[in-house]
């Protein structure tokens, strides 16, 4: 309330959003930002969607239909691509714009400038890659891993336009992080310490660390392919000395953290949603804090799992093996500690917690896949299978991108004022939920019937599966379509929303009329107890 | 906090924050000296060291084990040469020096540059077995139709583990020819003054 009568007393300061096209390419406030990055990834979201139909249609049934093997390895690369670099990533990054200064109580973020500059590097370097679609040669066709010699001595010409879009986007993330960590370190509220900051808060300063520690080492990865593809050097290539077994190192280095970049942000939304629909607090907010932690530092030791086969001594083997199923224990107090949040609360069914229920449901079904997957002697059996591809896709598909749905749904009433259409936010999630299991769980049997990932074509004996997954994959693919159209009219046509949205909903941001104005805490609000998290 | 001293808190966050991000650039780099030197300790991707130094006469071979070493051969990426092993596979004692011979012929007719890869498995055996002479330590040069022998003298270590019975090597011929300067190669006569490329 005190934040209305000061924006009365400060009038002649206060000024809304420029008009037209030139209020989104020159904006600094971090809620235009957010909503640039967030319809952005929605964009990428489609497009890698299309990419993903593609591959279902085709392998609707044995032999080939659509497209010729060549152009399947596109669609696979492609989809991988965009989904991780376009889609979730620019998503957390939109949602991280526009809570985290309403929840740590800061008028923006900390460099405005350079929040508007790593957004809007973001569809050049997207325009580049996919560009590469339509040139002579084809676009990337050596997976999202982009292994050399596949991506040096074998990739098609085009290959030098996707180097320059992965520097693009590691320059925007690196951008994004520095900006992230600055916010919430020197502009937090009086009071707001950093054992009271909200889980969400948490989780991207985790999250920030650990893009600027191997964002830099994908950079290096890329240029490194650059001077051996342009400049005659031999860094993967075995005749001049190099070793391309070293670039699946260094490619690990930077994945394997990254796939908690892309989680952990997750964690923190999940951690928002069930606490105010059960009614309760948080339970157990420090171990949260702990396990998260604990999660990324374990990030950095574990990137070999991914090369069992490739060949390691058995000291090696071992101790990947064992580090892997280490984050087993600060993942499973998070699952716990959520399941002892909704314990005995008063619990109500809105969109956003049918999306974060299911979040910790699935999630943890893809935890176990990848468990399995960490045991040695197993992976021999799974590797490169559809087995991987369901494990993959059911800690990011029902992770990360439900998180992200679940987040919309949340907020949405804040961000715009209006309250989406709950019958329809309910048919959404049923459609997503129903369309996910059914796309992606038989490719958990087709994967240990020993079918190979990216493989245009199958033999006979995995035809049901593949079917049962492609019906599956239609039916998620419209339902998000589905989820646009609810999005569309909750903006257009939805009921005023409350300040405080949700009943159980706490925090600073809450604390804010709704929709959130242009402006907001331009002097630091107090923190109440009432409003903390854990 | 004063708006001053909370943009000077920023400034500073940002610079030891870009501090981080250059000195992460520079490891990623550092990744590739360090993981060469981290193979050599550890002869984790199966290259076999570099020349070997060996005193024949106080060389003691350990008469009660037999190790078997088959040699492989190949050309990358189909090129147009002929390799073989003279011996397709040995037995020899751990710590007794034998010579065998490979044979390479350069079936074009332009002259070519190759240099041999080595890559051993198991693993473990790796930083025993040792190499005083070897035609992988430099790069070969072929005439149009030329046709050589070329020899490799090896000793397999005493300290070779007990479970090892045999070792697989195997040489992979790489084309190098675009990356040397053939007429400078050819001018400048011993070829071992050419940059060589690993082990």
């Amino acid at each position: 309330m005190s934040e209305v009568i000061h924006a009365d007393h400060h009038d002649d300061h206060a000024h809304g959003p420029a008009k037209g096209l030139k209020r989104w390419l020159f904006t600094t406030n971090h809620k235009d930002i957010g909503t640039l990055y967030l319809w952005f990834s929605f964009a990428m979201f489609l497009v890698g969607g299309v990419l993903a139909l593609v591959i279902r249609a085709e392998l609707f049934q044995p032999g080939l239909q659509f497209v010729q093997p060549e152009f399947f390895n596109q669609m696979t690369t492609n989809h991988g691509l965009i989904m991780v670099f376009g889609a979730i990533m620019p998503a957390f990054v939109g949602l991280a714009n526009w809570l985290i200064p309403m929840q740590v109580g800061a008028p923006d973020m900390a460099l405005p400038r350079m929040n508007n500059l790593s957004f809007w590097i973001l569809p050049f370097a997207f325009g580049m890659m996919i560009s590469t679609l339509f040139m002579e040669g084809g676009g990337p066709n050596f997976g999202w891993t982009f292994y050399a010699p596949l991506s040096t001595t074998y990739a098609p010409p085009s290959v030098t336009y996707f180097i320059f879009a992965v520097h693009l986007m590691g320059a925007s993330s690196i951008m994004g992080s520095i900006n992230i960590i600055a916010t919430i370190l020197n502009m937090r509220a009086p009071g707001m310490t950093l054992m009271k900051m909200p889980m969400f808060v948490w989780t991207w300063l985790i999250t920030a660390y650990l893009l600027i520690a191997v964002m830099p080492v994908l950079a290096g990865a890329v240029t490194m392919m650059l001077f051996d593809i342009h400049f005659d050097t031999s860094f993967f290539n075995a005749a001049g000395g190099g070793d391309p077994v070293m670039f699946q190192h260094i490619f690990w280095f930077f994945g394997h953290p990254e796939v908690y970049i892309m989680i952990l942000p997750a964690f923190g939304i999940v951690s928002h949603i069930i606490p105010a629909f059960a009614r309760k607090r948080l339970f157990g907010y420090t171990s949260m804090v702990y396990a998260v932690a604990s999660i990324a530092f374990l990030s950095f030791i574990v990137w070999a799992h991914h090369m069992f086969t490739v060949g390691m001594p058995l000291a090696g083997q071992l101790f990947f093996m064992y580090s892997t199923m280490l984050i087993a224990v600060p993942t499973g107090v998070k699952v716990f500690n959520w399941i002892a949040t909704m314990w005995r609360g008063s619990m109500t069914f809105e969109t956003p917690m049918l999306f974060a229920i299911a979040f910790v449901v699935l999630f943890t079904m893809g935890g176990f896949s990848g468990l399995m997957l960490a045991i040695t002697p197993v992976d021999y059996q799974y590797h490169d299978t559809y087995f991987v591809v369901a494990h993959f896709h059911y800690v990011l598909v029902p992770g990360a991108l439900f998180s992200i749905i679940a987040a919309v749904y949340f907020w949405f009433p804040k961000w715009t004022g209006k309250m989406y259409d709950e019958t329809l936010g309910k048919i959404h999630f049923w459609l997503s939920f129903v369309g996910v299991n059914v796309t992606f769980f038989p490719q958990h049997f087709s994967g240990l019937a020993g079918m190979p990932r990216r493989i245009p074509d199958y033999p006979l004996q995995f035809a049901d599966f593949n079917m049962i997954s492609s019906v599956g994959a239609f039916i998620f693919g419209l339902s998000q379509v589905f989820f646009l159209y609810v999005i569309i009219k909750a903006i257009r046509s939805g009921q005023p929303a409350a300040d405080r949205s949700w009943e159980g909903a706490k925090g600073l941001e809450w604390t804010l009329p709704s929709p959130a104005p242009y402006h907001s805490f331009t002097h630091p609000p107090a923190v109440k107890d009432e409003e903390v998290l854990g | 906090m004063t708006e001053q001293t909370q943009q000077a808190e920023i400034k500073r966050t940002v610079k030891k924050l870009s501090l981080i991000v250059l000195g992460m650039c520079g490891f990623a780099f550092a990744l590739v000296p360090l993981y060469d030197l981290f193979c050599e300790v550890t002869g984790l991707n199966g290259k076999t060291g570099g020349p070997y130094v060996f005193d024949e006469a106080s060389a003691e071979p350990d008469r009660t084990r037999l190790i078997k070493v088959n040699f492989l051969t190949n050309t990358n990426e189909g090129m147009p040469w002929e390799f073989w092993s003279g011996q397709g596979a040995v037995r020899v004692h751990p710590g007794e020096a034998k010579t065998v011979s490979f044979y390479v012929k350069n079936t074009t007719n332009r002259p070519m540059v190759a240099q041999a890869i080595p890559s051993l498995v198991p693993i473990s055996a790796t930083e025993f077995f040792h190499k005083t002479e070897c035609f992988c330590f430099e790069q070969q040069l072929l005439q149009p139709g030329e046709e050589v022998e070329m020899p490799m003298r090896f000793i397999v270590g005493r300290e070779l583990p007990k479970n090892v019975g045999s070792i697989n090597l195997s040489y992979a011929l790489f084309d190098i020819t675009d990356r040397v300067d053939i007429s400078a190669a050819q001018g400048a006569g011993p070829l071992d003054q050419l940059p060589t490329a690993g082990g």
